[in-house]
């Protein structure tokens, strides 16, 4: 975990300055005097030699200070992201929540009645949400359930198409968040039960009489989850990116928007801090996976 | 054994080889053939190919509208409405043209990239493949970390620094740079994976023992045998390109305007919603249709050229 995040303060600072022009560069004619700059170039430590500053960027994350904005003048990186994280993390944990039982329960249910209309609807709609972009099924949820709905229940009902205050503003978001996911999900979980339900041991259960339910609860699924623990690892990313994107269609002022403000604008601390820090979530959310997965599958030792 | 002479002389071997051979390429295209979705998906790729290729003629030819006049009559119209089949957006443009002007991009990233990974990846995987040890082992560290690193942040990264003015084929050189630096791991560990497993065929070590030289054996055994799986690989990559640059645009670090792109389509369709729903629905489901198309073809490539599928 340790060296994923180094490397990606690595990556991202030999980026943030291999950038041509400095960024005080103003747009039009005016530029700043010479002075101005030389104290705007101390105040964010650009005078120093670049590995120096790497050097004090690291020791500075360490401490958890990930610097000062360029854009927002006077505010630090993690001000801007600690007003992001409650709308981000909202939406996020919203989807997660519907991600798990909808995909692994439309899996299992689609697996369990194979080549029936049920396994085939689930695969049409798995098929389908993995190839949509989020911007765009957010961009058609805004449409159908905020345009369309208004005007045929004439404004009785709708969603909000963006923004944030009542609770239907999470909905859409954390709907068009969570579909991709839901989808791999569902696929995995079909899978891996498919290759469950043809073991001996099921068939030993079958033999003995137990109950349907009794099977799927108990041989089944607890055996045909083990991989999917694996993708929670991924989802994680998925939630993150798709942040990102969710933010930017619905309006919302999370993590994801501010990164999306600090890439137009070039607010290079700002970047540099938003993507250490969703690295070290990602991280992070694949060692627990790791570490889960030893308590699962009795067969995966830690070495 | 008493074999008569006669018989053997009556019968002779018929050393014909028969008229229709069926070889790995021909027998994947049978079996592709028969995959409906896949055959749907390839039609609708080369009619965007074809309306890409025309587009430009037919706006020279004044047959469908230019994508850059902006008609103060007929802003935000519906489909339909003054000549317009698809409606304007937000500035009079007339959707439809923009559309098809807008495909060239998303075709052009969606294939130029795969030809950047496909010489870089390949030639890395077969290296670090071939000769393993410490070459190798760099390269699986490195795409370990790689792999924690999600694809969209890291091309956002690179793009907001990369960005840079000029045409929308010069614009798209560092979005080309970004997408390719994300991809082409993922391409090089398969290649890898494949030259490893293939590596120890007897097949191979026939032709070792009887002298082949290291650049023959790679070129005439290995590549052949892996680029099954490598040509999946780079059919999926299309529609991963092609939605990192929607998304770039969409996010509006993509391409500027007034070139039309169709993520930009959807976020300036996005601001005016209200006023007219249609200028957003059109370049979302060009967006979603176009990756599904893709993918169909992917997963039709997949079943037709894995040979442990086959009869």
């Amino acid at each position: 975990m340790i060296p994923v995040v180094f490397f990606v303060i690595v990556i991202t600072f030999v980026l943030m300055h291999s950038a041509q022009g400095s960024p005080w560069d103003k747009a039009g004619g005016r530029q700043l005097s010479q002075v101005v700059i030389d104290n705007l170039n101390k105040k964010y430590g650009l005078d120093k030699p670049v590995w120096e500053q790497f050097l004090l960027y690291v020791w500075n994350v360490l401490h958890f200070d990930f610097g000062l904005s360029y854009q927002y003048q006077g505010k630090s990186v993690l001000e801007l992201i600690g007003g992001g994280w409650p709308y981000t993390a909202t939406i996020g944990v919203l989807a997660f929540a519907m991600i798990v039982p909808i995909g692994v329960g439309l899996g299992v249910l689609a697996a369990l009645r194979q080549n029936s209309r049920i396994d085939y609807a689930t695969m049409g709609f798995a098929t389908f949400a993995a190839s949509f972009p989020n911007f765009v099924v957010g961009a058609l949820m805004i449409v159908f359930f905020s345009v369309l709905l208004y005007k045929w229940t004439g404004g009785d009902f709708f969603l909000p198409a963006g923004g944030w205050g009542v609770d239907d503003h999470l909905i859409m978001p954390a709907v068009t968040l969570a579909l991709l996911p839901i989808a791999y999900t569902a696929r995995l979980t079909r899978a891996s039960t498919l290759e469950t339900i043809r073991q001996d041991y099921i068939r030993t259960a079958w033999a003995k009489g137990l109950s349907e339910r009794l099977v799927v609860v108990r041989h089944v699924l607890k055996n045909s989850l083990i991989p999917v623990v694996t993708t929670l690892g991924p989802t994680f990313a998925f939630l993150v990116t798709g942040s990102v994107i969710v933010e930017q269609v619905f309006t919302i002022p999370g993590i994801g928007r501010a990164f999306v403000v600090a890439v137009t604008s070039r607010d290079y601390p700002m970047i540099l801090g938003t993507t250490v820090l969703f690295s070290i979530v990602i991280a992070a959310a694949n060692l627990v996976v790791d570490i889960l997965y030893v308590f699962i599958d009795p067969r995966v030792r830690l070495t | 054994m008493a074999v008569p002479v006669a018989a053997v002389e009556a019968a002779p071997i018929d050393w014909e080889v028969p008229e229709e051979q069926v070889g790995l390429w021909s027998d994947a295209w049978v079996r592709f053939r028969r995959n409906r979705l896949a055959v749907l998906g390839l039609g609708l790729v080369t009619f965007l190919v074809v309306v890409a290729l025309i587009s430009p003629l037919l706006v020279h030819f004044g047959l469908i509208h230019s994508p850059f006049t902006q008609q103060v009559e007929s802003i935000e119209t519906g489909p339909g409405v003054n000549g317009h089949p698809f409606g304007t957006d937000i500035l009079g443009r007339d959707t439809l043209a923009r559309l098809m002007i807008g495909s060239q991009v998303s075709l052009t990233v969606g294939l130029l990239v795969q030809g950047i990974i496909f010489p870089i990846g390949l030639t890395i995987g077969l290296t670090a493949g071939y000769f393993g040890g410490r070459i190798d082992n760099l390269l699986m560290r490195f795409t370990d970390i790689w792999y924690a690193f999600p694809d969209l942040l890291f091309v956002l990264v690179v793009v907001s620094v990369w960005r840079q003015g000029g045409p929308w084929f010069v614009q798209l050189i560092p979005i080309f740079g970004a997408i390719a630096l994300v991809n082409w791991v993922g391409l090089a560990r398969l290649v890898r994976g494949q030259v490893l497993s293939i590596k120890e065929k007897e097949y191979i070590e026939a032709a070792r023992s009887s002298g082949s030289p290291p650049l023959k054996l790679i070129l005439k055994h290995l590549l052949p045998n892996s680029l099954g799986p490598i040509i999946v690989t780079l059919t999926f990559g299309i529609p991963n390109a092609i939605f990192l640059e929607a998304v770039l645009s969409f996010l509006g670090v993509g391409i500027q305007p007034p070139q039309p792109t169709w993520g930009q389509m959807v976020a300036d369709g996005v601001e005016a919603i209200y006023a007219n729903p249609t200028a957003v629905v059109f370049p979302a489901l060009a967006i979603g249709f176009t990756l599904l198309a893709f993918s169909f073809i992917g997963d039709g490539l997949r079943d037709a050229l894995d040979p442990r599928m086959r009869r």
